[in-house]
């Protein structure tokens, strides 16, 4: 003990002046404090630090969620859906892009692109574009939306939409997953659509118009590869459902559906 | 499906093509021995094979973990590191007190060593103990760049032994690191196999009642956490490995009958917590992270990434099985000590995992002692109140002998922070002028992690004045363990009456645990002060010390 004492003492009068009254503090360890650096790095940007450092806490990433590619059977032509979305971005900015849609008796989507900006733990606010392809005109909109998770579990996207002469828009999703096993998952989903005003050219009424209901139980066969099986539920309000109505369709409709729930 | 099992034994051979070293590693003490004071070392590429996949690796002369380092307490000792790689490359000597400019991290210490160069470290060897070397580039430690570390006590060993072998736990993965953090950005319990189901609700019901069980599930769903994340990686992507061999390939350490057996535990792995006992051994514990401890005799030991624990045991003529389970019970590390190679034991099954529970929270709940709980109003940092902190403990405690989630009452005699008494005292008796508190942070399901609620890119340094004797008090608000390590400084942990208890390099601070430790800011220059969670320090749980 005495001796790593003296060789301590040694080395820290050596290197340092005031290191020796430290000392004097330092009980009966084998500690010597460590000599100054002998040479310093030069003072850099985060971007520069962090390039040498190999770390990057704001380093961007993306995802790309094709959440449905699903055939739909009911009675009619078959339908073929998709709702896909993808973002790009850091912890605190994204860029945020989701089409919706599908192809049968009718072909129509829905495409939206915005700055997605984290504003509590749980949510984040959507700022963007909405553009509508579908039977009749194309509309396009301004969106605000409030995007996250609720409590339970529950992803919520909610957005408000103003379009050309003064139209509006609600869109609400909603959906949780239900595990039976590690990769079993039941999806209950709920969609609701609605407008401020009539468009007759695409067969959309004021208030509520869709309303969707779907339960898909999906197999991860890896987290990112899941084929699924389910039921969806489509209905038509108000005059949503009269403009279909007076078309010869049925406003409301019970499909089966079978699909894959792929991301990366 | 591929069950757990397959992910984590591997193949039985370990990683075969390391053999191209001409050194074999059944029944051997695992890497090779370097012995000071000079040291050379090379940094490549190795092509590895530990689950029937090929894979490259990163290595330090050409085996993983690399060469157990031996040095002289007292030796001034040179490193000459040689860089092949086709990226920049560095080595932290984990624990070692050394001028700033040798600490290995580059961006603070130096420019990190460029490829095709050679750096060379030279410092002088003040302390004693067991510590460990890694990479502290990018995701080189998950790769396989670390190995051991011993410094032999000039005065010779205050624990005597007649043997020793080291015991360095690590975790590989087939997966790219890279693909790994990113995952983890895309869906932070990606690994997690062990969520609870529809079926756990309904044996709830069963066990507790339908109003307990939904008050518990409405609890932890109001919270958008869940009481199974206990690991972010898993042995899904995992295969744990000791001294570089996977369970399927035993590696085993030999002894005589009756020699005393100095097992140099060494947590080297990028993000898991090992809880290790060798079942027919009691485990005596005679050091903590290099520094001498008064014995403590038990039957296991969670260590803590990048933790360090020396133990004696005793054993008889008979096998015995090192087993060291994850801490999210997802996987294993496991060996063999025995009088002979080519012998084994009873390899115990996991323990079933434990869910964490309201106090690991933080929160209000029943039948909790009061008296342990802090009752001063919590502060939290003004930045925890945004957008990247899911949540802030109400209740916290010291629960220095607390030995965490999983290893409550399981039966056996568990270390914990309160059984450990460095020997000599602090290394400095003056109690501390000031205290600095911070907020372990972060935000599971976006996958970011933080002091106070601020990322490294958005904190500034912290500043010690160089001389001063400081508290720094770590809260943990997150519902993980960390391992928080502050580079070139001893933390000297205090129990709850601030009496010193421990001096460590890496201190582990669980959910709602609030725990002080005195540092002694002694050593000009930046340094590095973070998670060892490798992916929590990547993330953002980092900040730079700036002793001046």
């Amino acid at each position: 003990m005495k001796r790593s004492r003296a060789i301590a003492v040694t080395a820290v009068t050596a290197a340092l002046g005031c290191a020796a009254q430290l000392h004097a503090q330092v009980s009966a360890s084998e500690h010597v404090p460590p000599d100054p650096p002998a040479s310093h790095v030069h003072s850099m940007s985060y971007r520069e630090m962090a390039e040498m450092m190999g770390m990057d806490d704001r380093r961007p990433f993306y995802k790309v969620m094709l959440d449905r590619l699903e055939w739909q059977g009911h009675s009619g032509e078959d339908t073929f859906a998709w709702d896909a979305s993808a973002w790009f971005g850091g912890d605190y900015n994204k860029l945020w892009f989701e089409t919706e849609g599908e192809d049968g008796e009718h072909t129509e989507s829905r495409t939206e692109l915005a700055w997605d900006r984290i504003i509590s733990p749980w949510w984040s606010l959507r700022l963007g574009v909405r553009h509508d392809e579908g039977p009749g005109p194309s509309r396009d909109w301004a969106a605000v939306g409030l995007a996250g998770l609720a409590p339970g579990f529950v992803e919520v996207e909610a957005s408000a939409y103003l379009g050309e002469e003064g139209r509006g828009a609600f869109h609400l999703t909603t959906e949780r997953d239900f595990l039976f096993t590690q990769r079993l998952v039941l999806q209950p989903r709920l969609e609701l659509d609605a407008y401020t005003r009539d468009d007759p050219g695409r067969g959309l009424g004021s208030g509520l118009a869709h309303a969707s209901f779907g339960l898909r139980l999906r197999y991860e066969l890896r987290r990112e590869i899941a084929p699924y099986l389910g039921i969806h539920w489509n209905w038509q309000f108000g005059d949503t459902a009269d403009f279909s109505e007076a078309a010869g369709e049925d406003a409301d409709e019970l499909s089966v559906v079978a699909g894959l729930r792929l991301w990366f | 499906m591929l069950s757990r099992r397959q992910f984590v034994h591997g193949i039985g051979g370990g990683a075969l093509l390391l053999g191209a070293g001409g050194w074999t590693r059944a029944g051997t003490a695992g890497s090779p021995v370097l012995t000071g004071p000079d040291f050379d070392l090379t940094i490549d590429y190795l092509p590895v094979n530990f689950t029937g996949t090929a894979r490259r690796a990163i290595a330090v002369n050409g085996s993983i973990p690399g060469p157990t380092l031996r040095m002289r307490q007292g030796d001034t000792v040179t490193l000459r590191i040689t860089n092949k790689l086709r990226e920049q490359t560095s080595i932290h000597w984990h624990g070692l007190i050394v001028p700033a400019d040798m600490d290995g991290v580059p961006g603070l210490s130096f420019n990190g060593i460029a490829p095709g160069s050679t750096f060379t470290y030279r410092y002088k060897v003040n302390q004693s103990g067991t510590y460990w070397y890694h990479s502290h580039s990018r995701f080189q430690e998950q790769v396989g760049l670390y190995g051991s570390l011993v410094i032999e006590r000039r005065a010779g060993e205050r624990h005597a032994a007649d043997r020793e072998h080291v015991l360095l736990l690590s975790d590989w993965t087939d997966h790219d690191p890279e693909h790994i953090y990113a995952t983890l950005k895309r869906q932070s319990d990606y690994y997690n196999y062990n969520k609870r189901t529809v079926g756990d609700f309904f044996d709830d019901v069963r066990a507790k009642g339908w109003d307990e069980a939904v008050s518990d599930r409405r609890m932890w769903g109001g919270m958008r956490m869940n009481p199974t994340d206990l690991a972010d990686v898993s042995g899904y992507a995992y295969t744990y490995l000791l001294n570089g061999v996977t369970p399927a390939g035993n590696w085993t350490g030999t002894f005589r009958p009756g020699e005393r057996v100095r097992l140099r535990v060494i947590n080297g792995s990028s993000m898991s917590f090992f809880d290790l006992r060798i079942p027919g051994l009691k485990l005596t514990v005679v050091a903590a992270d290099g520094q001498d401890v008064e014995p403590v005799t038990v039957d296991e030991l969670r260590i803590g990434t990048a933790e360090v624990y020396d133990v004696i045991v005793e054993p008889r003529d008979a096998a015995y099985t090192v087993f060291a389970q994850a801490m999210d019970r997802s996987g294993f590390a496991c060996g063999t000590l025995a009088p002979r190679a080519g012998m084994s034991a009873e390899v115990p099954k996991l323990d079933a995992p434990v869910l964490l529970s309201m106090a690991d929270m933080g929160m209000h709940h029943e039948g909790m002692d009061h008296s342990q709980m802090s009752h001063a109003p919590l502060n939290h940092a003004p930045a925890e109140d945004g957008p990247i902190v899911d949540m802030k403990a109400s209740m916290v405690a010291p629960r220095l002998d607390d030995p965490g989630v999983g290893l409550r009452d399981n039966g056996r005699r568990v270390l914990t922070y309160a059984d450990l008494a460095t020997l000599g005292g602090p290394i400095d008796a003056r109690d501390a002028a000031r205290e600095i508190e911070l907020h372990l942070t972060g935000h599971m399901e976006r996958y970011i992690w933080s002091f106070n609620g601020q990322k490294f890119s958005d904190a500034t340094p912290l500043k010690f004045s160089h001389g001063e004797r400081l508290r720094i008090t770590l809260l943990n608000d997150t519902m993980m363990t960390h391992p928080i390590h502050l580079h070139g400084m001893w933390s000297e942990v205090v129990d709850a009456r601030g009496k010193f208890a421990v001096r460590k390099h890496t201190v582990s601070i669980q959910p709602a645990q609030r725990l002080s430790y005195l540092v002694t800011a002694d050593a000009l220059g930046s340094w590095a002060y973070h998670c060892h969670l490798l992916y929590h320090m990547e993330a953002g749980m980092f900040r730079e010390v700036v002793v001046a």
